[in-house]
Parts: structure tokens; C-alpha cells; sequence
């Protein structure tokens, strides 16, 4: 078995109004995902973050740390969440990757993690 | 020694397919493949070719890979086994070595696994038949790289991104189950397309044919009809490329140069491979999911009717490629149904056609060229015609191709 990153991708200004009909189907799909991970002991770990604004970039150099306001990439596209799911192979994580696309309605990004 | 590289061409792929079975990895099943030829180029020369040449090479990268599976099973070296390539759900070895010898046979299906392996749609396009034609080709990069048009060093990069990308992913070395098989097979039939197109034409070696890049194509589509008989595009691909080798005898004059399709001998074109062309033609039509391979074959079985040139039922031919363009719209068939054109009504009209072309887009393409100078030539305009041919052997590599253009434009008026 194996442990894959799905990252869910959206533009930096994404805002979702949970009080719409759309939000709330989003919300029960990704539950429903959600679910099935845990039932079939593919989850690993979950979660949904706060927006790329409210990131804060640290650096060490020589000792000495730095700190900047914003996301690292300066780029139009930001990660919103992710799951860790583990998966006997590539096309059971694309499985996984397919249907958690489907959940939350963006692209996600399939990405192994490294072994042991 | 050429004769070790024709052994290499015939043996390569089958043995690394099978050898990624065995060793889990690609890179070390290249490489236990490699120095079995490597082995061969240094005792071949002392104790002459083995009467088996292909036979030796598999045994010796057999027993290379038995070793380093032995060494393996001694040592607790999880970091090999962490990155397997392997049948999901099974685990890849026997542990007590039992049934060793059975393992390591190389078996078709070792093919097939490495097919869908190397066309995973995971991969780019490029990437896919770029690693078709490296491990189941048995192709140099340096060969891939000028069938893609492209520099050797960045083909180089796209097959070293591509294998580790399929193993960092721990891609399953398996044939896909019956729901996944229809949308993996398109990547397929491509890979093995370009490998048939890269025999037919070749771009390097002295002959215009590599006759065994074209039986290897022919083979991995055999092998796939038979696991998907009830797939046309398979069926049609197989048709085409029997009909398109069927005509190899006549393709290439005495002295290498090439003979078009309208100055073949045909009665030098082989009836057997034919026939069986024709009537894998009329069983995948006779599912009425034509296709963009059902059709093309359906042309070459147009062209393998006419008993002569003159004869060729052109009309029936366009209809072919306007239903193609339809289905696979692309710069390539659009000149292909140029040239149809042109001999059902002329080189006017044909060249009217080719006006209508994008020729930005089909500015690297020879045949692009070699067409318009054609047609130029027949309707008198000599000066572009000679341009048009400069053009055209700018961008041939193959000495038998370049033969033929030079003897066409000292043809001109």
C-alpha cells in the first residue's frame, strides 16, 4: 500500500456561500466521500483550509528567520484542502482522485507521497 | 555488429517486458536486459552467434535477474521491494523460489501488462508512445526522438520523467480489468500506430522498411485483437497495418529508392496478407462503429482492390476521408484527402484543396511538402515545385526517400 496527496486547487479569491443549494450539495458529496474513505480504511487524514490570505511564509536562513504575509507561490491557483488516502496502487488513487473531484466539484491533483 | 543490433531490435521489448515482472522495476529490467547484450557484444565475436541468438539473450538476463532476486530475498532491503511494480493484490515473488524457472518465463501477457503500463493515461500522449517505442520497440532514443521531430536530449528527459513518474506512483503492472479496457485502449492503438508508421517510413538505417519494427506492430496488434476481439478499432488497426505491409514489396526499387503507391508493381503486393486485411475490414464494419482505424483500413482496402492505379475507385476513397476528418479532424488527414482529391479531379483541384490547408501548422511535415511539389510539378509551375522539393528533402533523413525527391525534381521541365 501506498499514500497519495490529493490537493484540492481553486483560485485565490474563491469564496463559497455555504447558503446556496450548490454549497450544501458540495457539502453532502464530500461527506458522503468522506465516508466512504474511512469505511473502506482508505482515509488517512483530511482537511479543509482557510483561505491562501491568512498564510504566513516562515524562513530560516543562517539562523536567522524571516517571515512574510501571504502564501508562498505567488500564484492565481491555491490549494484548499487535501486528503491523504492510501491505495494499493496508481489507479486506485486515480479512483480515489476521480471521485473526490466529483465530491468537490475542482480539479484535484494526485500526488504519491514518498515511502519509508 | 549488426547482428547483435537485429538481435536487439527482435528480443529487447519482449525481454524487458517480462524482466520488469520479475525485478518490479523498469530501470533494472533495462538494465539486466542491457548487459545481457552487453555480455553477447563481448563473447560473440571469440565463440560466433549462438544458434539461438534471441533464445541466449533471454536466458542470460534471466539468470542475471535470478541473482539479483536471490541477493534481494538475503538481505532485508526494503527499499527495492517499497517501489515494485506489481499485480495488486498478489505479492510479485514466490518467496521460497519454487517456481523460479515458471516465473521468469517470458509469457505474452508480460507484453500486453507492459503496453498498458507504457500508454497509462496518467502519462502525456508523447510520453506514452515515447515509452512504447523504448520498451516494447526496442527503439533508441536518438530514433524516438526524430520520429517526434523533436531534440534527443529533451526525448531523453520525457522517457526518464515518464518511468519515474510510473514508479513514484507505484503504477500496477497489470492488464486492466474488462471495465477499464475500452478507455485504455485508445492510448494503445496509438502507441502501436506510430510503431508500424516508424517501420513503414523508416527514419534512420539504409532501408526504407524496418520490416521488423512493422512485424512488431503487427504482432502487439495481433496479441491485442485476440485479448479484445470484440474491439473494431483493434480489429481495424490490425487490418490497416496488414493492408499498408501487405504493399512492402513493391515500395522500395532495386536500387532503395521509393515507388509511390500509383507506380507500384502490384502484382508484387502480397494476396495473402490481403486477404486477410479485406475480411478483418468487413468484420469490424459489420459492427457499424466505424472508427477512425476501421476507416483508414477501409481505404487501404480500397486501394488493394484496384488492380492498377488508374482503376483505384477515388470517389469511394474521398468519401473515406471526408467521414475521417469528421471523426479525427487534423491537418494530416486533411492532406491525405488532398491527394485523393487531386487524382479524382485533378491536380488543381487537389492543389485548391492544399491552398485551403493550414500551413503553418504542417510546415515540419514532409509529405506536406512532397505533395505540393507533386502537384506543382503536374500543373506546369516548376520554380515553386523546385522550392516545394527543396523543402521536402530538408526534412528527410532516409536515404532511400531522398533518392526518390532528388530523381523527382531533376525530373522537372
Amino acid at each position: 500500500m501506498a499514500q497519495y496527496l490529493l490537493s484540492v486547487w481553486h483560485d485565490e479569491d474563491y469564496v463559497v456561500d455555504f447558503s446556496s443549494d450548490e454549497a450544501q450539495r458540495m457539502v453532502a458529496a464530500v461527506g458522503a466521500f468522506n465516508e466512504e474513505l474511512q469505511s473502506t480504511g482508505a482515509w488517512v487524514f483530511a482537511g479543509g483550509l482557510h483561505p491562501a490570505s491568512s498564510a504566513t511564509v516562515v524562513r530560516s536562513v543562517d539562523g536567522q528567520v524571516s517571515m512574510t504575509d501571504g502564501p508562498y507561490a505567488e500564484s492565481k491557483e491555491q490549494m484548499g484542502g487535501f486528503w491523504v488516502v492510501e491505495a494499493a496502487d496508481l489507479d486506485s488513487a486515480l479512483e480515489w482522485a476521480r471521485k473526490g473531484a466529483a465530491a468537490c466539484g475542482g480539479p484535484v491533483e494526485l500526488r504519491p507521497l514518498q515511502g519509508e | 555488429m549488426s547482428e547483435l543490433a537485429d538481435v536487439f531490435r527482435r528480443e529487447a521489448g519482449r525481454c524487458v517486458a517480462t524482466m520488469i515482472r520479475v525485478l518490479g522495476d523498469i530501470d533494472l529490467a533495462e538494465d539486466a536486459v542491457a548487459e545481457a547484450f552487453t555480455l553477447a557484444a563481448e563473447r560473440w565475436p571469440t565463440t560466433g552467434i549462438p544458434p539461438n541468438p534471441g533464445g541466449w539473450i533471454t536466458t542470460t538476463a534471466r539468470n542475471r535477474a535470478i541473482d539479483r532476486l536471490r541477493r534481494e530475498s538475503t538481505r532485508p532491503d526494503r527499499h527495492l521491494a517499497a517501489h515494485r511494480l506489481h499485480e495488486t493484490g498478489s505479492d510479485a515473488m514466490d518467496p521460497d523460489f519454487r517456481d523460479l524457472d515458471a516465473f521468469v518465463d517470458v509469457v505474452p501477457d508480460d507484453q500486453l501488462r507492459l503496453m498498458f503500463l507504457c500508454c497509462h493515461p496518467a502519462l502525456a500522449a508523447d510520453a506514452q508512445v515515447a515509452l512504447t517505442l523504448r520498451l516494447l520497440g526496442g527503439l533508441d532514443t536518438d530514433e524516438i526522438a526524430r520520429a517526434f521531430l523533436v531534440p534527443e536530449a529533451t526525448m531523453a528527459q520525457r522517457i526518464v520523467r515518464a518511468k519515474r513518474k510510473l514508479r513514484d506512483n507505484h503504477a500496477a503492472y497489470r492488464i486492466p480489468s474488462a471495465a477499464e479496457l475500452p478507455d485504455r485502449l485508445h492510448a494503445v492503438l496509438a502507441a502501436i500506430s506510430l510503431v508500424f508508421t516508424e517501420g513503414h517510413t523508416a527514419t534512420s538505417g539504409d532501408g526504407l522498411i524496418r520490416a521488423d519494427l512493422c512485424a512488431e506492430a503487427i504482432r502487439l496488434g495481433r496479441v491485442l485483437v485476440e485479448l479484445m476481439p470484440d474491439e473494431p478499432e483493434a480489429v481495424g488497426l490490425l487490418a490497416l497495418m496488414l493492408l499498408s505491409d501487405a504493399r512492402r514489396p513493391a515500395r522500395v526499387a532495386p536500387d532503395g529508392s521509393m515507388v509511390r503507391l500509383a507506380d507500384q508493381d502490384r502484382t508484387q503486393w502480397d494476396t495473402a496478407l490481403i486477404a486477410e486485411g479485406h475480411s478483418l475490414v468487413r468484420a469490424c464494419l459489420r459492427r457499424h462503429h466505424p472508427g477512425p482505424f476501421q476507416i483508414q483500413a477501409a481505404i487501404a482496402a480500397v486501394h488493394a482492390d484496384a488492380p492498377d492505379a488508374a482503376s483505384t475507385d477515388w470517389s469511394q476513397i474521398v468519401a473515406l476521408y471526408d467521414l475521417l476528418l469528421v471523426l479525427r479532424p487534423n491537418p494530416v488527414v486533411a492532406l491525405n484527402r488532398a491527394i485523393a482529391v487531386a487524382e479524382l479531379r485533378g491536380a488543381f483541384d487537389g492543389l485548391a484543396v492544399l491552398a485551403e490547408l493550414d500551413a503553418d501548422q504542417l510546415a515540419a511535415y514532409q509529405p506536406y511538402h512532397a505533395t505540393r511539389a507533386d502537384l506543382l510539378g503536374r500543373v506546369g509551375r516548376n520554380d515553386e515545385a523546385r522550392t516545394a522539393y527543396d523543402r521536402a528533402l530538408e526534412l528527410t533523413t532516409n536515404p532511400a526517400g531522398r533518392r526518390f525527391l532528388q530523381d523527382r525534381r531533376a525530373r522537372l521541365a
